[in-house]
């Protein structure tokens, strides 16, 4: 029984392993930019996982998770600085936030499918993105809004690299039991054939809601975390460009394999580093890794590896 | 103070008539050829500053839209054929190609032309002001507002009355049908994806002359041309017309009368359109 | 093979770049170790001319010094914050964590400078601030590193204006302004002088940042019967301000007035009649006949090949400011806390402007504030000359200090106007 659960567990198990012992070892010899810099890619990749769920497993590519990250960085950020509240309820707000702003989108998004759900979802963050901007009295509007930083126990950043570790461990962990479980082998049934599944008596539009908040949800802890992170918050952490670069995250990394998010995010934040010490010409490179992706690797750096390694297997 | 009056009105209708421009050239594309063309803001954007060069250079307003038009048919050419080709057939892929060029053309007129704001220079006989129904109004905005009509007309008799246009209303319904009764319906895609590129174009010059170019200039458009065509409908050309006319409006409608909530005037409909109605007002399962 | 290609490449940036953040060891420096200043400023995004130029003047100063200063080097790492609050937080980060910059410069957007404020609030890194103009920096929250070298508070400049606006007889006007807290700043400072001298304020009109059209505003002003109307625009916003208030043939027939932005040169550069005639206030006027400030417009347009924005020359004498504090040090700025006192205790003897420009009792530069016009000069070109001077305004106008600071912060809700 054990072994047999190891078996079928087994991807997962050498990912974590794989993941903890590369971002583990990061203190040991890392400066404290270095251990912000491995957090950052920590965050990211739970956003990109969150969205892979939907695009992988449900065949539902969201432009919209950026917005529902962000949503629930404004949550925290609010409730600590301008409430004075605790930042343990803050974090649980934030969470509650961005699941409900999930279902809210959910409930509109799950009949959709295609090109359409990229689009609605890239609609409804829109609205999220502008009401950020215009409310001022609540959101601070342009300026954003400033924390109260960490609570003292979470201030080194060591000690906070470690938490949003285990956290997002235990979450890719989640994840992949969720994708694995009767629920997620029914998301896959849908994205192969939803006519099928309907007439299998499945409730698609059911599944798809569901599906989009529990995604919210993962999307939220790591806005939550984003908010400690960052102690700050302004409409550039809901605009569009937030969900895009969580997709091409999810993308680059390989749609569908999870663990890719880690390999995506963090080519995309050292990418980003590394460029911006030569020319400001970020955007541009971000743009052709696009156009590359999409035309040479559609099935993202993990997906390759897989499909190279199958092939090598074959022959 | 605030109340909606004969000049708002006519604000939002050459809006409107803009948008029209843009987002017919975006609906056509996406009709047909299934693709939605998110690089559609960067070429208005590029179109508007090769209009405002060769405007600015010669003189002359409608040379600078002529090689505005031209210039970028000719990049929507590169664009499908050197790129789009090798995701035909995969929507998503399509769709996240064209924003990776967004990103890449934004960044490439950042550098060709610096982040300064520039507007096209309007040709003289269009500046000024003059009355219309009492009011007092920009003579170029009635351009703007006729030519948008214009454009109409000419894409309606396009459509209606030319082989060309015959060929992309069958394929909007079914291509594979126009495929097989041996027409080559690559060549009519190609047609189509220029001549989508090349309104981008004029919608970029003439926009240009009178909401300025500025680095961001091509997503603002771009996202006001898809809550056009999501809620017109793809592909269809009255679609974009309506759309067009209730974005243009619902905007001026929503700075006037509701500041707090002006992207949500905009947008809330939006969405409320594509979650119940998922193709548009106007647009056709196939 | 193609396929292939692109992943060896791909992989060899990806370990490239991974040896770049994450395997460069710390920096050992001697004494005698080049200082080294990290300049943030938008090289992308929206406000990417206006960040060229933040970049232009503050290098052209270290370039006329030949990158030395006290006998110490000077070496600036630049960084491109994007117009971002979040990509400058992670840039500001990498300065000071990665390469261990002595101090940070720089930032255009109000919400970019507060991120970083915010972040240096903790760590201690001087930070300066030439154009982060959001009124409590110097006020009521202030941070002791973060310090507005040849800066300003938005609402310090706008108020001279009000003053002048009610001397030529305006009764009537309205504001309208970006809608965040620059925006709200600068429109506060006209609108409570304005309504304090006895001018009615009879509308606010907010629009969100990059309003593509106009009209909608531009109609209500119209139909509002005033006198004159404030302009708080910036950058494309402005540009588009202005040729639509032209467009429907208000120009000419009422007067407009706007906050310095709306006629810097990063706006009237690429424009024509439009923007002639518009009055606007600052203390920095590229058309003065001031000898010192000529002689930095013409160095600086030399150089560029354009007259000085604001960014450009806040930046150029931002950097004289603290290069002329690190020479009065002798080139040892590792004292912290004697960097910032004696800073804060300096002042700026022979900047451009031509005259002294002290700090005031709360970090602020005290300035002679000019009341500008937009004419054409000699070579055709639109630029701003002073046609009345306010001397010695200081971020408080009048009023004492400490009964200022006990009202609240300037926001869309709060205008300050006596009704």
């Amino acid at each position: 029984m054990l072994v047999d659960s190891f078996a079928k567990n087994r991807p997962a198990i050498i990912a974590i392993a794989i993941v903890l012992l590369v971002f583990g070892i990061v203190p040991m010899f890392g400066s404290n930019y270095q251990i912000s810099i491995a957090t950052e890619i920590l965050i990211f990749a739970l956003l990109a996982m969150s969205i892979d769920v939907l695009a992988g497993f449900a065949g539902r590519t969201s432009l919209g998770h950026g917005a529902i990250f962000g949503a629930s960085t404004y949550v925290v950020v609010y409730w600590t600085s301008v409430v004075g509240g605790s930042p343990i309820v803050a974090v649980a707000l934030g969470i509650l936030a961005a699941t409900l702003v999930a279902a809210v989108f959910g409930m509109l998004a799950s009949r959709v499918s295609g090109v359409y759900f990229l689009l609605l979802t890239l609609a409804l963050g829109m609205i999220v993105w502008g009401v950020a901007l215009r409310w001022t009295s609540v959101s601070g509007g342009e300026n954003g809004l400033r924390g109260v930083g960490r609570p003292e126990w979470l201030n080194d950043p060591t000690v906070f690299f470690y938490i949003c570790l285990g956290i997002v461990l235990t979450l890719s962990a989640v994840i992949w039991r969720l994708v694995q479980s009767p629920f997620g082998l029914t998301l896959r049934g849908i994205r192969d054939s939803e006519s099928r599944m309907s007439s299998l008596g499945y409730g698609c539009a059911t599944h798809m809601f569901i599906a989009f908040t529990t995604t919210g949800f993962f999307a939220g802890v790591a806005g939550a975390l984003y908010a400690l992170f960052n102690n700050f918050v302004s409409p550039s952490t809901v605009q569009l460009s937030q969900s895009v670069e969580g997709l091409l995250m999810a993308i680059l990394g390989g749609i569908g394999t999870l663990f890719g998010a880690f390999i995506g995010a963090a080519a995309i934040i050292l990418l980003e580093n590394f460029v911006s010490q030569y020319t400001a010409r970020w955007p541009m490179v971000l743009g052709f890794m696009f156009i590359a992706t999409m035309i040479f690797a559609p099935e993202g750096v993990l997906g390759a590896i897989r499909r190279i390694f199958r092939v090598g297997k074959k022959s | 103070m605030g109340g909606l009056n004969l000049i708002q009105l006519l604000n939002g209708l050459t809006f409107a008539s803009l948008l029209f421009i843009v987002a017919s050239g975006f609906t056509l594309i996406f009709g047909l050829l299934r693709i939605v063309n998110l690089a559609h803001g960067a070429l208005y954007l590029f179109g508007g500053y090769i209009g405002y060069t060769v405007a600015g250079s010669t003189g002359n307003f409608f040379l600078g839209v002529l090689a505005s038009m031209l210039c970028v048919a000719l990049m929507g050419l590169l664009l499908d054929e050197g790129l789009l080709r090798f995701v035909r057939g995969f929507d998503l892929r399509q769709v996240l190609l064209t924003l990776g060029v967004a990103f890449v053309l934004n960044d490439l007129a950042l550098v060709l032309w610096g982040g300064d704001t520039f507007s096209v220079p309007i040709p003289e006989m269009l500046r000024g002001a003059t009355t219309i129904g009492g009011v007092f109004y920009p003579k170029y905005r009635i351009f703007v507002l006729l030519l948008g009509v214009a454009v109409f007309a000419a894409l309606w008799l396009m459509l209606n009355r030319t082989r060309l246009g015959a060929l992309i209303r069958a394929g909007v319904d079914d291509a594979e049908m126009v495929e097989a009764m041996g027409i080559n319906i690559r060549r009519v895609f190609l047609a189509t994806f220029m001549l989508g590129a090349s309104l981008a174009g004029l919608g970029g010059v003439v926009g240009g002359a009178f909401l300025t170019l500025y680095p961001t200039a091509d997503s603002e458009i771009l996202v006001f041309s898809l809550a056009v065509v999501i809620i017109g409908g793809r592909g269809s050309l009255v679609g974009a017309a309506v759309g067009s006319l209730l974005v243009g409006l619902l905007n001026t409608i929503g700075q006037v009368m509701f500041p707090e909530l002006a992207y949500f005037v905009i947008f809330g409909p939006m969405a409320a359109i594509l979650a119940f109605r998922p193709l548009g007002l106007f647009g056709r399962a196939v | 093979m193609q396929r292939r290609q692109f992943l060896k490449s791909t992989g060899a940036v990806l370990s490239a770049s991974a040896f770049g953040t994450l395997a460069t060891p710390a920096i050992l420096r001697a004494d005698n170790a080049p200082i080294r200043i990290g300049l943030m400023t938008p090289l992308s995004g929206v406000v990417a001319a206006g960040g060229r130029e933040i970049a232009e003047g503050f290098n052209l100063f270290w370039e006329e010094r030949g990158h030395e200063i006290a006998g110490r080097k000077v070496e600036i790492i630049t960084e491109d914050d994007a117009g971002n609050p979040d990509t400058a937080l992670q840039k500001a980060r990498r300065l000071v964590e990665q390469e261990k910059v002595d101090f940070l410069f720089g930032n255009l957007l109000a919400n970019t400078g507060l991120a970083v404020a915010n972040y240096v609030k903790d760590n201690g890194t001087p930070y300066f601030i030439p154009v982060i103009a959001a009124d409590d920096l110097t006020q009521r929250q202030r941070i002791r590193n973060v310090i507005r070298v040849a800066g300003y508070t938005a609402s310090q400049m706008s108020r001279p204006l009000a003053d002048w606006a009610l001397k030529q007889g305006y009764k009537r006007v309205a504001t309208i302004g970006q809608d965040y807290s620059f925006g709200h700043e600068q429109c506060a400072g006209f609108a409570q002088v304005f309504s304090e001298g006895g001018g009615e304020i009879v509308a606010q009109l907010w629009n969100p940042l990059n309003t593509a059209d106009f009209s909608p505003y531009i109609g209500q002003l119209a139909s509002m019967n005033l006198d004159a109307v404030f302009a708080m625009e910036l950058g494309a916003d402005a540009t588009r301000f202005l040729k639509q208030y032209s467009d429907f043939g208000l120009k000419g027939n009422l007067p407009l007035l706007g906050a310095q932005n709306f006629t810097d040169q990063s706006v009237i550069r690429t424009m024509g009649d439009e923007c002639e005639g518009v009055i606007s206030s600052a203390h920095f006027a590229e058309g003065s006949e001031n000898p010192e400030t000529r002689k930095f417009v013409e160095n600086y347009t030399k150089k560029f090949g354009k007259m000085p924005s604001l960014y450009g020359f806040s930046h150029y004498s931002g950097a004289l400011w603290v290069g002329q504090v690190i020479e009065s040090l002798n080139g040892d700025i590792s004292d912290r806390d004697l960097f910032i006192d004696t800073v804060l205790a300096s002042e700026l003897p022979n900047s451009p402007l031509g005259r002294p420009v002290k700090f005031d009792d709360y970090g602020n530069p005290v300035y002679d504030i000019y009341i500008r016009k937009v004419v054409k000069n000699d070579e055709g070109k639109f630029w701003n000359v002073p046609i009345e001077t306010y001397e010695q305004v200081s971020q408080f106008w009048t009023y004492d200090p400490e009964e200022y600071l006990k009202s609240p912060a300037f926001s869309r809700d709060y205008q300050g106007i006596k009704k």
